[in-house]
Formats: structure tokens, sequence, C-alpha cells
């Protein structure tokens, strides 16, 4: 079963200075369960995809199902199945936590108890302040708690983490394994390639409208084969050795240095190499 | 999953109102500018110019001016406050975000008229209550007075609030909503027989100002307030209570008509 089913999907707009092809035949798949992660650089229609997809924005071509709907005549059934945490808010500033929570629960027909809502995202101590008082990542977990509070089968996080500290961040990866857990579908996209990485089942990399890359983390990482050997040698220079054979590398090295070679490190690629490499080390 | 249990639309229209309610009123801002600042309009010019001119004799001139505060009172409470807070809310994201969510768009501007109701109502009241215990103003003197007093409210207010909600698709942004809306609202107020005396103010900006509503709601609570003779300060000398009813009415048609062109959930630089 499949929560988001898109063929062939286009979108252009059009301005004084002529038009842009922000979306151009992306396919995309994602099954019930599952937890994708969109990357690509700023402007590679990333944006424009979700919103199609959220109902947000009409497209010009292509298929879209989301959660066996099409999008474009979503009504609120389907909007109480869909939670979605959009990217930059600075709403709700004159309402407390508990009181923003409890003008949105009514609008769900099952919502999440607020107390349960409020340990997941860690606002309990929170609840009485206002939107206002609290700091960006403050904000930004009351944006979550706001996107899930009607139990949603399909979670839409739009850069769920920006300007968290690393304790928050690893508080809310955790959060994220709760929802799995549940069953949730979540769509993420993400500027932080280990979230992308710690968080995903699978990952689409969107590049001019297209996806030019889907895969598991791991066999994207995987894609880019060479590993690092490098070492500082005798005049102090630091020598790397690329290699999809790193341990011969490192038998050849050991046989012609008989000491301890200095700083030896194999570095396998992360998983921001491989995005790096196939989006032209473009990050606009 | 969702079956067995359902949404209650008043339910939504309740939480919609409170939050409206609790916002409104937690900006110390909005509620000076909106309730606080027609009073002190009121006793400031009632206490300069109040006692020095009759209308007609035996009626000082603070009774015209307390039924056009009345009617400023209540264009501010409507008009300017929505257009001002939904032009930042949209700006803010608030708009975007309730989109996303099952909640029937209708909700949103019950909940904004919940505010306008409760807001209008508190204006009248203290401009009332100043006029009564500080310049002997009379209430309306039976059944029909008061009835015309009504009907003024409620169409003038729904005019009123039905505009505002189209025009805070008008600015840019939320920052430049306010210099965008109020500018209109004091420029209304100073050629609609709000300061000045209507029948004073040269022809053209009379003309003006009878395209728009502030006029003929002024017009109407002056018949409420005043005595029945003091039409002779009208221009054509009549009160004109239908016609009166009659364009309040048209712009509410128009009011709704521009709401369903141009009402966005989005900043107009989100595509």
């Amino acid at each position: 079963m499949s929560a988001v089913e898109v063929i062939g999907l286009t979108k252009t707009y059009h301005s004084k200075s002529g038009a842009t092809q922000a979306v151009d035949g992306l396919d995309l798949h994602i099954d019930v369960g599952e937890i994708f992660a969109l990357l690509g650089p700023n402007g590679a229609g990333k944006s424009t995809t979700i919103e199609i997809l959220e109902g947000y924005r009409q497209r010009d071509g292509g298929e879209v199902r989301v959660l066996g709907l099409d999008p474009q005549r979503a009504d609120s059934g389907w909007r109480s199945r869909i939670g979605i945490v959009l990217q930059s808010t600075k709403d709700l500033t004159e309402l407390t936590v508990a009181e923003s929570l409890a003008t949105f629960a009514a609008l769900y027909p099952d919502p999440r108890p607020m107390s349960e809502v409020l340990d997941l995202v860690g606002l309990g101590e929170h609840a009485d302040q206002r939107g206002s008082q609290l700091s960006g990542g403050l904000r930004r977990r009351l944006d979550v708690g706001l996107g899930i509070i009607g139990r949603p089968e399909l979670l839409f996080l739009d850069e769920p983490t920006t300007g968290f500290d690393p304790e928050a961040r690893r508080h809310f990866w955790s959060m994220i394994d709760g929802l799995r857990a549940e069953g949730t579908t979540i769509l993420l996209t993400t500027h932080y390639l280990d979230e992308a990485e710690a968080l995903a089942d699978r990952v689409g990399v969107i590049s001019n409208g297209k996806l030019i890359a889907l895969d598991t983390p791991r066999g994207l990482r995987g894609r880019q084969t060479l590993a690092r050997v490098s070492y500082r040698d005798a005049s102090g220079q630091i020598v790397e050795i690329e290699s999809d054979t790193p341990t011969q590398v490192v038998r050849d090295l050991t046989k012609a240095h008989p000491g301890e070679l200095a700083e030896l490190t194999i570095t396998r690629p992360s998983l921001e190499d491989a995005y790096l490499a196939m989006i032209g080390n473009d990050d606009g | 999953m969702a079956e067995g249990h359902s949404v209650s639309y008043t339910t939504i229209c309740l939480a919609r109102t409170r939050a409206e309610i609790k916002s409104f009123f937690r900006q110390r801002e909005s509620v000076v500018f909106t309730l606080l600042f027609p009073v002190i309009l009121l006793v400031l010019f009632g206490s300069i110019f109040g006692s020095q001119d009759e209308i007609i004799p035996g009626t000082p001139f603070i009774n015209y001016f307390v039924a056009g505060m009345l009617g400023a009172g209540l264009m501010t409470s409507s008009f300017q406050n929505l257009a001002i807070t939904i032009a930042m809310e949209r700006d803010a994201g608030l708009l975007k975000r309730l989109r996303g969510t099952p909640m029937p768009k209708s909700t949103f501007f019950i909940g904004k008229i919940g505010l306008v109701m409760l807001v209008s109502l508190m204006s009248l009241a203290l401009l009332l209550f100043c006029g009564v215990v500080f310049f002997e103003l009379e209430l309306p003197v039976d059944a029909r007075h008061w009835a015309v007093f009504a009907m003024v409210y409620v169409l003038g207010v729904t005019a009123c609030t039905l505009c505002g909600i189209a025009f805070s698709s008008i600015p840019k942004n939320g920052k430049s909503a306010p210099s965008m809306v109020s500018p209109i609202a004091i420029i209304l107020q100073f050629i609609s027989g709000v300061f000045f005396i209507y029948s004073d103010v040269p022809k053209w900006l009379q003309n003006t100002a009878a395209v728009f509503p502030l006029k003929w709601m002024c017009q109407g609570l002056r018949y409420a307030f005043l005595p029945e003779q003091a039409n002779i300060r009208e221009v054509t000398g009549e009160w004109e209570v239908g016609r009166v009813a009659l364009v309040l009415g048209v712009w509410i048609v128009v009011g709704l008509l521009w709401c369903l062109r141009s009402f966005r959930w989005r900043n107009r630089d989100d595509g």
C-alpha cells in the first residue's frame, strides 16, 4: 500500500521575467509506514513538490495520489488524516502552548490528548507560556505538536529541526521513532544529512525539479564507492589516497613504512559526500 | 480510524472565537487603539468643542459628535481591526497553517465575526457610557429610534466586517497593513460627519464620503440620538433612514463579493 504516489509531476511558475520549471517530470512513491527524506538544494523543487502533495498548490501535469486521494480535491476528511509542519512560522504569538493545542485539537475527529502531545514534543514545562515567549527551538516543537495532534496517518515535516540545539535534535529524533512505531508515514525535508541518515528509511534527492537519486541512506552512501585513506608523512604533509580497496592500500603502506603511520585514518564516504557528489557540489 | 468520532462545527466555531478573543485582548496595542482611542477622542473633542455650539436650539454639538464617534468606533472595531490583523496573521503564516487542517473555512470567519461582535459592543458601551456620564448624552427616545440604532449597528458592522476581511488582502505584507488602513479610516472620519458637521464639508468631499458606508452609519446614528427636528442640519433636510439601510445593504453585497474574489490564505510572495 502506498501513502504517496506521484507520476510525472510537472509545475511551472510564470512571472514577468519568464517561466521557471520548478518540477519537471517527478516520480515518487512512498509506502505506508515509511519515513522518507527529500533532499535537495534550495530551489530544486522540494518545497513546490511538498506543497503540491499537501494540497496547497495546483500542479500543471502528472498524477498525484496522497492517501489514495488527489490533494487538489482534498476535503476535510482527507485533511484530518494528514499533518503539516510548515517551514517557518511566526504566528500564534498571543496564545499559550496549551491554548494553541486546544484550538487545533477541536479541528480533528480523534485528537491526541493534550498531555500526550506535550510529552511527545517535550513542551510539558512550557504549556502555559505564550508563543511569543518561546525560543526558536521550542516554537518548532509547538509546530510539530500542532502537526501531530490529529493523529495523522501521513505527516509532512518541512525542515523540522532548523534552529535546534544538538540535544533538542536528539529528542526530536526519538519522537519521530515513536511516531514510526505507531505506523505514521512521514515525509521529511531537511538540510541536515545526518538527520536523513538517522531517520529515513529511504532518501530521495531532487535537483532541477527531477528526482536524481532514490535509495536507502546506506545505498546512497555506497554509490560513492571510494574510501579515503589519509596519514601524515615524514615531511609533515597530509597524504590522501582514494581507493575502492582501502585494505590493500593500508597493506601496501605498512610494507613501505615499517614504523607507526601518523594520523592514519580510513574514511568511508558519508551521506553528505554522496549527496554533494550527486548534486555536483552546487549546494546553492 | 476516525469512525465513531465526529467533529462538531459548533465546537470549532467556539474554539476559533475563543482564540480570536484571547489573542485580541492580549495585544495591548490593539485594545488601546480599537477600544480606548475612540473614547479618548470623544472626551477630548467633547471637552474642547462640545459646549461651544448647538446643532439646533437646545441640542449641543456633542450629541452630533457622539453619534459620529459611535460610527467611527464601529468601523474601527470591524474594518480597521480585521483589515490589519488578518493581513498580519496571513504574513505570520497562521492562515496557511489553518488551511492545512480540516478546519471548515467558514469557521475562521465566524471566529472573526464573534470577535468583532464583542469588541464593537464594548466600544458602543464605552462610548455611550462616557457620553451619558460626561456630556449628558440622551439615549434614543423611543423604540423606533432604538430599532434604527440596532439596524445601523447590524448592517454597518456587517458591511465593515466584510470590507475589512477583503481589504486585508491588499497590503503586500503585515507590516504595511496599518499604514494603508489607518489613513483611509481617518480620512473617511473627517469627511463622513464624525469630527465635523457633514453638511459643512465641501460638496465634492460630501459626495466622496457618500460612496462609503461610514457616512450613512453616522447619519443613521444621528437619527437615533438627535431630536427629530435636527434633520434640518442634514444635507437633504431628511433623515433618509431607508436610504441608510439601502446603501449599507449594497455595501454588504459588495463586501461579500469582494471577499469571495480576493481573499487569500497565503502571502502574495508565497506564490
